[in-house]
């Protein structure tokens, strides 16, 4: 990362100190705005897939990429994950990707689950 | 018997990065986050809690979404807006998801003007924060007018197909206004204490005797980041499925 030493900028004059202390996550304003911009870029496009009604399964993949980039983006940069010590960042981001395994496993499932209902709701019919 | 020796530690422990990192940090005999304000630790165990509630309600969509044997509305048709005589799908999601994301990027800002402590700055940009807050509350205010009075959409059934959008729809967009709601709430009583000089004077907060620090501006961040990053998953998952 080209930016991580923004965290701890030394300051220009310091004269004796080995380091100058800086309090709390302070970044240059650009990587703010570049980010935004990112954003904005990620949602028109995950739009544009309900514009041009794309099916199947280039929807799908396109809007579950597009929606885990910006959640990416959101929080390594503007909830600064990126900067935060290992101990902290995997108590945090552990658990809801244990949590998406599960929602891959039970969409996975998803066709079963359907085809149960069906069946079961079909019976009184056939 | 011998005496124990005491040594004054002049340097600060050293803090190993990457793995070693976080065995050391989780088996110091202190605090686990090292160089984060106890508030930032909580308000991030905060969020990971209502990642759990909001997932809940995610998982429970998908699964009625995915066994419900009526044919589910398309919610690029009933969330269309007619403009100029032609219907434009989604486009009142499409405007809300860009207002909570640039209110994201004002919040963002607000948080590296508050660290660099300027007041001024951080006050107007705390304020367009909230602005951008209520415009999105006020978009869903009358996204559900349109649906209910309109559509005729009920939590228990509406007229174009499965049931469960209905009471689907309401639980989680609704869950997600009431935590913007409560964030406007608390981003005007941060810029207050903001421009009031609260966190400069290190003046105790309302119910607490902790010293008002700009820290809380971060903390009110995350919290404010936490909203929009759920709103991504509604708009990827309830809209554009």
């Amino acid at each position: 990362m080209a930016h991580a030493e923004g965290q701890q900028h030394p300051v220009a004059h310091a004269g004796g100190q080995q380091h100058a202390h800086v309090e709390g996550q302070q970044h240059p304003i650009g990587i703010y705005l570049k980010i935004w911009g990112l954003l904005f870029v990620l949602s028109t496009a995950s739009y544009l897939v309900d514009y041009f009604h794309l099916q199947g399964y280039l929807r799908w993949s396109l809007i579950i990429v597009l929606m885990l980039l910006k959640a990416g983006l959101i929080v390594a940069v503007f909830m600064h994950m990126l900067w935060e010590r290992l101990a902290l960042v995997y108590v945090i981001v552990v658990p809801p990707v244990l949590l998406m395994v599960l929602l891959g496993i039970g969409a996975l499932e998803a066709d079963y689950t359907f085809f149960t209902r069906g069946v079961f709701f079909m019976k009184g019919l056939l | 018997m011998t005496q124990a020796i005491r040594t004054n530690a002049v340097e600060p422990l050293p803090l190993p990065e990457g793995v070693a990192g976080i065995v050391s940090d989780w088996s110091s005999d202190q605090r686990a986050f090292k160089n984060v304000p106890w508030g930032k630790a909580m308000m991030w165990i905060f969020l990971l809690s209502d990642t759990f509630i909001f997932s809940s309600f995610l998982i429970s969509y998908m699964t009625v979404r995915m066994s419900a044997t009526e044919p589910w509305p398309n919610p690029s048709e009933v969330f269309a807006l007619t403009l100029f005589g032609k219907s434009v799908p989604l486009l009142l999601i499409a405007i809300m998801t860009f207002v909570l994301i640039s209110s994201s990027g004002t919040m963002a800002m607000a948080v590296k003007f508050g660290y660099e402590k300027n007041k001024k700055m951080t006050f107007i940009l705390l304020l367009i924060t909230a602005a951008l807050g209520a415009t999105f509350v006020g978009m869903q205010a009358f996204e559900w007018t349109k649906l209910i009075l309109e559509e005729g959409v009920r939590p228990w059934g509406n007229p174009m197909g499965a049931a469960q959008f209905g009471s689907v729809f309401f639980m989680i967009t609704g869950f997600h206004g009431t935590h913007v709601s409560i964030g406007v709430i608390f981003l005007i009583i941060v810029a207050i204490k903001v421009l009031r000089g609260d966190l400069d004077n290190e003046r105790p907060g309302f119910l607490t005797g902790r010293k008002g620090k700009y820290e809380i501006v971060e903390i009110m961040g995350l919290y404010w980041h936490f909203v929009d990053l759920v709103w991504v998953f509604i708009f990827a998952l309830f809209y554009l499925w």
